[in-house]
C-alpha cells in the first residue's frame, strides 16, 4: 500500500499527524544543518542541487512526458558561465547575480536551440537526440581547450558573494540553495497549476489530442524546454561557485541518468517525490560510505527493485505539497 | 595512398563489425519489446571477462591445447552469456513488460550499474590485459598493413552475422521471433509462446555482444569492467542509424558508423586545416546521428509509419 492510499485510508486526524510529521522533520533538519560538520553541510549542498536538477528537469519529464537524456548540457551551459565570467581564464570577474541572469538566460536559448530541432521527434527519438546533444556539449567542452581548459577543466574560480555578503562556506550555499530549491520549487508548482501546465499535461497525455483542441504543441513544448533549462543552468551555476573549480568530468551521461533516475524512483511530476528520490540516490551512497564499491551495487539492485515494486514511484502524483500542506491545516 | 586508403578501409569493417554484433542485440530487443536496453553494453563486457575466465581455467587447470582452448572457451562463454541475459530479462524486465515504456529501461539503467560495479568488486576496476585469440600475423597489400586478427575478427563476426540471417528469416524461431516482434497481441491470439519469443531474442542478443566484447578485446588486448559503456553507446547509436528494430539496419548503420569514424578521423583535421582535430570524431557520429533522425526519425532502413498512425503506449 503506498503512502498516499495509506493516508487516504486512516482517520484524517492521523493524516494530519503524517503531515505534521513531515513538517517537522523537515524544519527541524533544515534547522539543525548549520551546526553539522562541513562534510554533512557539503553532502545536503550537492543534495540540494540535485534536487534543484530534479525540479528542472521534471518539467519535461514529469508535466510534459517527454523523455530528455542530455539534461546535464544545460547543467553544464551554467558551470561553464560561472567558470568563465568569473574566473582568471578570460580574466573577467562580474558578480554572482549578473552571472546568474547571464547562466539563466544562456540556459533558456540553449533549451531552446536544442527544442526545436528535437520538436518533431517522440519518445524513444527524441530521448535518443538528446543523449546526443548532451554528449555533443560534452565532448566540445572537453576539446576546446583555449576556452574551457579542456579535460583540465578551470580552477580558482572567484568566491561568490551576493550585495557585498560573500557566500564561500558550505552554510552560506546551503541557505542560497535553500532559497533558490524552494523559490524553483514554487514557480515549477504553479506553472503545473497554470494554463501552460495544463497545455503540459495535454500534451503529456495525447499529444494529436492536445494540437486537436488548440493547444500550440510547439510553443508549449519549447517552453517546456526553456524552463528546465533554466533552472538546470542555474543549479550548474550554484555549482559552479560552490565548488570553485569546473570540469566536464561532472557532466557526463550518467549524470543525466541519474537525475532521471531521481524523479522515476521517487514519483514522476511530482516535487515530494524528486525530494525523495534524491534523498534516495544522493544520500544512500554518502550513508554507506564506509561499503565503498558495494553501495553502488546496492543502489544499482535497489533501483531495480523499486522500479519493479513501485514502478510510478514511491510518492504518488496525486500526492503533491499542496495536499501535505492542505492537511495540515486541516483541509 | 592507395595502401593506406586499404588499410582504413579493412580498420573500419574491423570496427565495424564488432559494433554491428552488440547493435543487433539493441535493435532485436526493441524490435520484440519496444525498449532500450541499456544493460546491454555490459554483455559485451561480461563476454570478454568469461572468455578470460573460462580460458584460464581451460589452459591452467585442463592444460587444454591453445587453439582449441581459445575455441572453447570463445563458445562457452557466448552461450553462458546468453543464459545470464535470458535470466536478467526474468528477474529485472518481465515483471514491467505491462508497465510504462521507461520501466524496462530505467530497470535497464539499474542492471547496467549492478553488472558494472559487480564486475569491479570482483575482479577489480583496473583494466586487465586479454590474451589474443588468434596469432597475429601481418599481412601487406598493396602498400597497406592488415593482420591476421582482423581477418579472424571478420570472418568470425561474418559467421555470426549469417547464422543470424538464418536464424531469424529460415528458421521456425525466427519466424515466432518476428510474429512476436510484427504485433505482440496477434501473435498471442495466434497461440505463439510469446514468452519463449522474448527469452530467445535475450538469449541471442547477448551471446552476439558476448562474441562482439570478445573480439573487442582481443583487437585491443585489453578489457575493463566500464568497456562497455562506450561502445554500448556507439553501438546504440548504429542501430539507430540504420531503424532500430530492423536487422540490416543494425548491421549497415554499424559499418556507416565505424566509416565515418575512421574517415573522421583521418580526413577531419585535413579538411579543416587542423581546427577541428580528431577528438571531435564523436561530435561528428552525434551530429550524423541527429541529422538521419530529424530527416528520417525511423532511421536508413527502419519502416517508414507516420508517426500519428502509431498508438503510442505511455510513457510515463
Amino acid at each position: 500500500m503506498s503512502v498516499a492510499e495509506s493516508l487516504a485510508a486512516a482517520r484524517p486526524r492521523s493524516s494530519r499527524a503524517v503531515a505534521f510529521l513531515v513538517f517537522a522533520i523537515a524544519i527541524a533538519l533544515i534547522a539543525a544543518t548549520p551546526f553539522l560538520p562541513n562534510y554533512y553541510i557539503r553532502v545536503i549542498d550537492s543534495l540540494l542541487i540535485y534536487i534543484l536538477l530534479g525540479i528542472g528537469l521534471n518539467i519535461v519529464i514529469g508535466y510534459t512526458g517527454l523523455l530528455d537524456l542530455g539534461f546535464v548540457a544545460f547543467y553544464a551551459v551554467g558551470a561553464y558561465s560561472y567558470a568563465l565570467l568569473a574566473s582568471p581564464q578570460l580574466d573577467l570577474h562580474l558578480p554572482f547575480l549578473l552571472i546568474l541572469l547571464v547562466a539563466a538566460c544562456l540556459g533558456a536559448i540553449t533549451g531552446i536551440l536544442l527544442g526545436i530541432p528535437v520538436l518533431r521527434l517522440r519518445g524513444d527519438y527524441l530521448a535518443i537526440v538528446t543523449l546526443g546533444f548532451g554528449e555533443i556539449v560534452r565532448i566540445i567542452i572537453n576539446n576546446l581547450d583555449w576556452l574551457t581548459g579542456g579535460p583540465k577543466g578551470i580552477a580558482r574560480l572567484d568566491k561568490a558573494s551576493i550585495l557585498g555578503i560573500q557566500i564561500a562556506r558550505p552554510v552560506d550555499f546551503f541557505w542560497l540553495l535553500l532559497v533558490v530549491v524552494l523559490l524553483a520549487g514554487l514557480v515549477a508548482w504553479r506553472l503545473e497549476r497554470s494554463i501552460l501546465g495544463k497545455a503540459w499535461a495535454a500534451i503529456r497525455e495525447d499529444q494529436d489530442a492536445a494540437r486537436g483542441i488548440g493547444i500550440n504543441t510547439t510553443n508549449a513544448k519549447l517552453a517546456a524546454f526553456a524552463t528546465s533549462a533554466t533552472i538546470g543552468s542555474i543549479a550548474g551555476a550554484i555549482f559552479g561557485a560552490s565548488q570553485r573549480f569546473v570540469s566536464p568530468e561532472s557532466f557526463t551521461l550518467q549524470e543525466s541518468v541519474l537525475i532521471v533516475l531521481m524523479i522515476v524512483v521517487g514519483g514522476i511530476g511530482n516535487i515530494l517525490g524528486i525530494v525523495a528520490g534524491a534523498a534516495i540516490l544522493i544520500l544512500l551512497p554518502e550513508v554507506l560510505r564506509e561499503f565503498a564499491e558495494w553501495r553502488i551495487l546496492f543502489l544499482g539492485l535497489l533501483m531495480i527493485f523499486l522500479i519493479i515494486v513501485r514502478p510510478a514511484g514511491i510518492v504518488p502524483r496525486s500526492f503533491g505539497p499542496d495536499k501535505l500542506i492542505g492537511r495540515l491545516f486541516g483541509k | 595512398m592507395l595502401g593506406n586508403l586499404i588499410q582504413q578501409t579493412v580498420n573500419a569493417l574491423t570496427i565495424g563489425s564488432i559494433y554491428a554484433l552488440i547493435a543487433l542485440g539493441y535493435t532485436m530487443v526493441y524490435g520484440v519489446l519496444r525498449m532500450i536496453n541499456f544493460a546491454h553494453g555490459e554483455m559485451f563486457m561480461l563476454g570478454a571477462y568469461v572468455a578470460f575466465l573460462v580460458l584460464s581455467m581451460l589452459v591452467g587447470d585442463v592444460g587444454m591445447a591453445g587453439a582449441i582452448a581459445l575455441t572453447v572457451a570463445f563458445v562457452v562463454a557466448v552461450f553462458l552469456v546468453g543464459f545470464i541475459g535470458v535470466g536478467i530479462e526474468r528477474v529485472a524486465y518481465k515483471p514491467l513488460r505491462n508497465s510504462t515504456r521507461l520501466a524496462p529501461m530505467l530497470s535497464s539503467l539499474g542492471v547496467s550499474l549492478s553488472l558494472v560495479t559487480g564486475m569491479q568488486i570482483l575482479a577489480g576496476p583496473q583494466p586487465v590485459a586479454f590474451p589474443s585469440f588468434f596469432p597475429v600475423v601481418r599481412y601487406e597489400v598493396l602498400g597497406g598493413t592488415i593482420t591476421s586478427m582482423q581477418i579472424g575478427i571478420l570472418v568470425a563476426a561474418f559467421v555470426l552475422m549469417l547464422s543470424l540471417h538464418f536464424l531469424v528469416n529460415r528458421s521456425r524461431i525466427g519466424i515466432i521471433v518476428r510474429a512476436v516482434s510484427e504485433s505482440r497481441p496477434t501473435a498471442q491470439l495466434l497461440g505463439i509462446n510469446v514468452n519463449g519469443a522474448i527469452s530467445m531474442v535475450f538469449f541471442v542478443g547477448p551471446l552476439l555482444g558476448a562474441a562482439g566484447g570478445i573480439l573487442y578485446a582481443s583487437y585491443y588486448g585489453i578489457m575493463s569492467p566500464t568497456m562497455g559503456a562506450v561502445i554500448g553507446l556507439k553501438a546504440f547509436t548504429a542501430a539507430i542509424l540504420g531503424g532500430i528494430g530492423s536487422i540490416p539496419g543494425a548491421m549497415l548503420g554499424a559499418f556507416i558508423l565505424a566509416f565515418v569514424e575512421v574517415g573522421g578521423t583521418a580526413l577531419l583535421p585535413v579538411i579543416t586545416h587542423g581546427v577541428l582535430g580528431t577528438e571531435y570524431r564523436d561530435v561528428l557520429t552525434f551530429a550524423i546521428l541527429i541529422l538521419v533522425l530529424l530527416v528520417r526519425p525511423a532511421g536508413i532502413l527502419g519502416e517508414a509509419v507516420s508517426e500519428e498512425s502509431i498508438v503510442y503506449k505511455r510513457e510515463f
